[in-house]
């Protein structure tokens, strides 16, 4: 069950980031992108597992 | 600038924070402190010799054993069960890289919760190591934290339901080694990790159990010695002596009967060795600590809990000398070694007899590093890491 639920928070983690991703390419503000970067950093960091 | 140019620029700059700190939690998740063996020590052995199913996880730690010529008694002291605190798990580390037994046998456990001290304490702001000085250098150490890293155990239970009791717990405690015992073989890792402990104190026959642990001095439970039933009269009598002999307080508590997880109560209940838990003093716990620091860590020193003790919030007394990380090693290393003399005074029968291992005085000193030993002198096959 454990394993379950790793998996779908890994694949939830991965989607996160890659909405992040979109919304910072798709943005026309320098605020906003710089936000979207800081957010991404930890889903990044979960993703590839470093704590 | 051009957006395109601009996101470039922010994404590069993003890209440098994650890749460093990513480095520095690899790093510290990785980092090998080096243990270089004391004579005495005559076999180490891995905790999975006891319960294969833990082999190859984060948590298949070292065991030290330092067997006496002569036969005795089996005690074996547990270090790091809290990695965030160290004096325990440091003076555990002097018996291994000095203690020699003459009478008896001692496994020494530096890292009991390898798994939590590859993190810190989510939004605590903790230095992700320290640095210990020694005449040959400084030796490094990870700071961890209290509970198993989420890396290796996920995702926490809602209301965590300790095994067997049934008692109702935080549900961040079912990564807490320390609310674990005795763990099950079809557990978390944690309770995996308890179990197994469980199984080496029953098979290796272990007469003494005693866990070494810090305490914030805003926390009751402080500068004294924890007894299972069966160890009351053992740790009254090192409290009183250590009291009365070393120059510093120490005093003794009952194992609550209902406060299930702890070592010093389910140890004693599902073994049949005495469970023995110690405190020290360690503001750099307290929540009322200024900047958390290394600094700190190691001097103990701390405006804002000296303060709270002047409004009588604290269980344990605080000055201007704060509670440095050679008392605190100090205090431990004396009342591990008290409780082998008191020990054997009850038990002649059952000796446990140990040189090499500075006590109070001696650390206090001389620094804590005069007793760590260099890695580069070890001698070929003496030299492990944790």
């Amino acid at each position: 069950m454990n394993l379950i639920i790793t998996i779908i928070y890994y694949i939830l983690v991965g989607l996160i980031s890659v909405v992040l991703i979109y919304n910072l390419i798709k943005s026309k503000e320098w605020e906003k992108e710089v936000l979207y970067i800081i957010v991404l950093i930890p889903f990044l960091l979960r993703l590839f597992m470093l704590k | 600038m051009k957006p395109f140019v601009r996101k470039i620029v922010f994404g590069l700059l993003g890209l440098l924070l994650l890749v460093t700190s990513g480095i520095s939690f690899y790093e510290s998740r990785h980092l090998e402190e080096p243990v270089v063996l004391s004579e005495g020590v005559t076999q180490v052995k891995k905790l999975s010799s006891y319960f294969p199913d833990i082999a190859g996880s984060m948590n298949d730690c070292n065991l030290y054993f330092l067997e006496g010529k002569e036969p005795g008694a089996t005690l074996c002291v547990l270090g790091g069960t809290h990695p965030e605190e160290p004096g325990g798990q440091l003076a555990a580390w002097l018996f291994a890289e000095n203690a020699v037994m003459k009478k008896g046998r001692l496994i020494v456990v530096l890292s009991a919760n390898r798994s939590a001290s590859t993190a810190t304490r989510l939004g605590g702001a903790y230095p992700p190591d320290f640095i210990i000085n020694t005449p040959w250098g400084g030796e490094t150490f990870r700071l961890g934290d209290r509970w198993s890293n989420p890396l290796d155990q996920w995702p926490d239970p809602e209301v965590y339901i300790h095994y067997p009791s049934g008692q109702y717990l935080a549900y961040s405690d079912s990564r807490n080694l320390n609310r674990c015992w005795p763990g099950r073989p079809n557990g978390s890792l944690t309770e995996k990790t308890c179990f197994a402990f469980m199984e080496m104190i029953r098979k290796e026959k272990v007469d003494i159990v005693i866990d070494l642990h810090e305490a914030e001095l805003q926390y009751p439970v402080i500068s004294t010695i924890v007894a299972h039933e069966k160890g009351q009269e053992l740790a009254m009598f090192i409290s009183m002596t250590l009291t009365d002999m070393e120059g510093f307080n120490m005093g003794m508590e009952f194992s609550p009967k209902n406060l299930h997880g702890l070592s010093h109560r389910e140890i004693g209940d599902y073994s049949d060795a005495v469970s023995l838990l110690f405190e020290a003093p360690e503001p750099f716990l307290d929540a009322t600590r200024g900047e958390t620091t290394r600094e700190q860590l190691l001097t103990g020193k701390d405006e804002f809990v000296m303060k709270a003790g002047k409004h009588g919030l604290l269980f344990e007394k605080i000055d201007e000398k704060g509670w440095p990380i050679d008392v605190r090693v100090g205090r431990h290393t004396s009342a591990v070694l008290q409780t082998m003399a008191s020990w054997t005074e009850a038990n002649p029968g059952k000796p446990l007899e140990c040189e090499g291992v500075p006590r109070y005085a001696e650390v206090i000193a001389k620094g804590l590093g005069f007793f760590l030993r260099n890695p580069a002198q070890a001698q070929p096959g003496r030299l492990w890491y944790e």
